[in-house]
């Protein structure tokens, strides 16, 4: 199989580092060989992060080329167009949009809801994705964040 | 990293969890340094394994006191980031010339395109210039495994090891499979007297770079055939040498091409890079930053094609590599900006940053998260250069100012900071007080914030929050002999600090203001760290 691109965009607080922790431990359950690329250290200020998540047979670099994400999920509304450019023609953008805010359990696990919209696109189980939600979360937040994937999951089909 | 109990067990882990995870298999026993991004990971990791890692003010001093665990026949590793070794380099230039009973790791992380610091320097330069034999892994199952071999050629040899790694390679996660590379376990620790070997004295040192030079030829002769370095048999048209991260952009932009991945790139295995450009009609070296491959190529007298000089700057990555190939030098598409980090709602630096702008300083800054007072709107800070130059930097201009002038220079620092390099700028300026005297404002914080929450000598914490000595930065003003010492929490009283500041500004007297308020990110934990170390 080819490699799949994953881009995960927002700002500094929002998880996007633990969204993309998640499902590049999807793929490594599956036994994919993954990557995983982010860049630390000025994140916490609040300003941009993104996240990049490669899988497949083998993968090489840990960067989605420029204009080569298959999937770029977006979760601050002010982030979708500065990571356009990472997507490439014909991938799926997913957009905080698609999910209704005032319907998650709490507003920090809308990374995990559009990881729901992600995995309608992708052929993970959903035992795989609550495997690895629950491996990646502290188990007091492991209700809220299945609540909020199965959200978004119904979302994705829509 | 709990799916790893077992030997062989396979695990998704960062470039730094892999290093801490292998010095934990080579039962390392003492891990220390500074933080500093992309290196912090390495300790917290050894730390949470169940190694024993510790902070040291800063990375000279962790150089020197694993070099100490080293002479007595014990393996330390020492992690900093790249800037961080050249705080270091007065130990490690003549450490490379010391017979070592034990193993001493020195990992430098380097940050090409600079995520988070001041310049990008590229370290593999230190090994060249410092005669230390240098390991450059391109992947986490490399940084798990070169630690491995790199404390068994320091034990072989008796040297320091360089781990070089960068940003992607710390940061990046990729599969390791654990016990792939066993190597013996440690002996006893012990202690013999060796003065030829181990005092530096004229007498001694001159000896001692003879056989410096001497191992790093065995070394080198080693390196030609060493398992650290991968051929990889493709087109005989085109030939690429590379190494570390460089080595993946490579992979995927001409995944025909033949390739020589050097894994250990000082001393380089000159002959083998020669024989692999002769078997190639072209041969090219891809490499980030400097050209130091290249010019150890062609110094050789191997003819080698190089990158342009654009490439020398930024990361490279697999469109980059791509260009580079093709010949194509056409300026890049700059990324969209993104949100710029920004001192958080409620940071206490905030306040102090309104009073500085208001009193119209002149700021000789540091290096920190309060670096962040550059950018509007405070746009309160006129100078960084590195870790501890504040007062340095704010003296100079205090005595070559006018006095009117001078008079409004003040130094500003973080407490992580101060500890790591700035109480010898405040001893110096007690030695050489400018005629206007001088303010040094300290934004004590309560921990190393911009790095993600570490303590320091200043927390009286150790790296794994447990109580323990505590430099009180006040009582260490007073006792230099500073004449003004004040301590102050400028968000809760700002027309007192900014009162304060003013009448420091308008003695030609020494000032010590300490602006003390604990980050806010930090303030619940270092609450409940000394909840619970009260009760022990």
């Amino acid at each position: 199989m080819s490699t799949t691109n994953v881009v995960i965009a927002g700002l500094g607080g929002q998880g996007v580092l633990k969204a993309s922790d998640i499902l590049a431990d999807v793929a490594f359950a599956a036994g994919l060989d993954v990557k995983k690329a982010d860049v630390h250290g000025m994140s916490q200020r609040g300003g941009s992060v993104s996240s990049d998540v490669r899988f497949g047979e083998h993968v090489f670099s840990p960067m989605v080329p420029t204009g080569g994400a298959d999937f770029l999920l977006v979760i601050a509304p002010d982030q979708v167009e500065v990571n356009r450019a990472s997507l490439a023609p014909g991938g799926v953008l997913i957009e905080p949009s698609v999910i209704d805010a005032s319907s998650l359990p709490n507003k920090k696990s809308l990374n995990v809801a559009l990881l729901g919209v992600l995995s309608c696109h992708l052929k993970f189980s959903v035992e795989a994705w609550t495997a690895a939600i629950e491996r990646n979360l502290p188990e007091k937040l492991h209700e809220a964040n299945l609540q909020s994937f199965s959200l978004g999951r119904a979302a994705g089909k829509k | 990293m709990n799916s790893l109990q077992q030997q062989n067990a396979l695990a998704l882990l960062s470039g730094d969890e892999a290093v801490a995870l292998a010095a934990l298999d080579a039962g390392v026993k003492l891990g220390t340094g500074y933080p500093g991004t992309p290196s912090t990971e390495i300790l917290e990791n050894f730390d949470k394994l169940g190694g024993k890692a510790q902070w040291a003010p800063n990375e000279k001093v962790a150089l020197e006191v694993a070099t100490g665990v080293a002479f007595a026949g014990q393996r330390a590793i020492v992690t900093m980031k790249h800037v961080g070794l050249n705080v270091a380099a007065d130990p490690l230039f003549t450490v490379a010339k010391i017979r070592l009973d034990g193993a001493l790791i020195v990992v430098s992380a380097d940050d090409p395109g600079m995520a988070s610091s001041q310049n990008e320097q590229d370290n593999r330069r230190y090994a060249l210039a410092a005669g230390v034999t240098m390991l450059e892994p391109s992947d986490s199952q490399e940084a798990y495994e070169f630690t491995l071999r790199a404390i068994e050629i320091s034990e072989r040899w008796q040297v320091p090891v360089l781990l070089r790694m960068t940003t992607r390679v710390c940061h990046s996660k990729t599969i390791v499979r654990r016990g792939t590379v066993t190597i013996p376990a440690s002996g006893p620790a012990h202690f013999e007297h060796d003065f030829p070997s181990r005092v530096m004295i004229p007498a001694y040192a001159r000896p001692a770079h003879v056989r410096l030079r001497k191992t790093l030829a065995q070394i080198a002769a080693w390196n030609e055939q060493s398992g650290l370095n991968q051929t990889i048999v493709g087109s005989s048209s085109l030939g690429i040498i590379t190494s570390g991260a460089a080595f993946q952009y490579v992979r995927e932009a001409a995944p025909e091409a033949s390739v020589l991945k050097l894994g250990m790139t000082y001393p380089l295995p000159i002959e083998k890079m020669r024989a692999f450009a002769e078997s190639v009609d072209l041969c090219t070296v891809i490499e980030e930053g400097d050209p130091y491959l290249v010019e150890a190529a062609r110094t050789a007298g191997i003819a080698v094609e190089a990158a342009p000089e654009i490439f020398r700057f930024g990361e490279l990555n697999t469109l980059r590599v791509r260009h580079i190939l093709e010949g194509d030098e056409t300026p890049e598409p700059k990324r969209a900006p993104g949100k710029p980090p920004a001192l958080c709602p409620g940071c206490p630096h905030r306040a102090a940053y309104e009073t500085l702008k208001k009193l119209n300083c002149i700021v000789a800054g540091d290096i920190g998260c309060y670096s962040l007072g550059v950018l509007p709107p405070f746009e309160a800070m006129d100078t960084l250069v590195c870790m501890g130059a504040a007062i340095g930097v704010g003296l100079g201009l205090r005595h070559a100012l006018p006095p009117e002038e001078a008079k409004r220079v003040v130094s500003v620092l973080g407490d992580s900071t101060f500890v790591h390099s700035g109480i010898t700028g405040l001893v110096e300026m007690i030695y050489n007080p400018p005629p206007t005297g001088h303010l040094l404002l300290i934004l004590d914080n309560g921990t190393t914030a911009m790095t993600g929450l570490q303590e320091h000598p200043g927390t009286g914490r150790t790296l794994d929050h447990a109580a323990t000595g505590k430099v009180i930065f006040e009582n260490l003003a007073r006792s230099l002999g500073v004449t003004n010492v004040h301590v102050i929490d400028p968000t809760a009283e700002p027309e007192k600090f900014e009162h304060l500041i003013q009448s420091c500004l308008d003695k030609p007297e020494l000032s010590v203001v300490i602006a003390r308020r604990n980050c806010l990110l930090a303030a619940r934990s270092i609450r409940e760290y000394e909840r619970c170390n009260e009760h022990n």
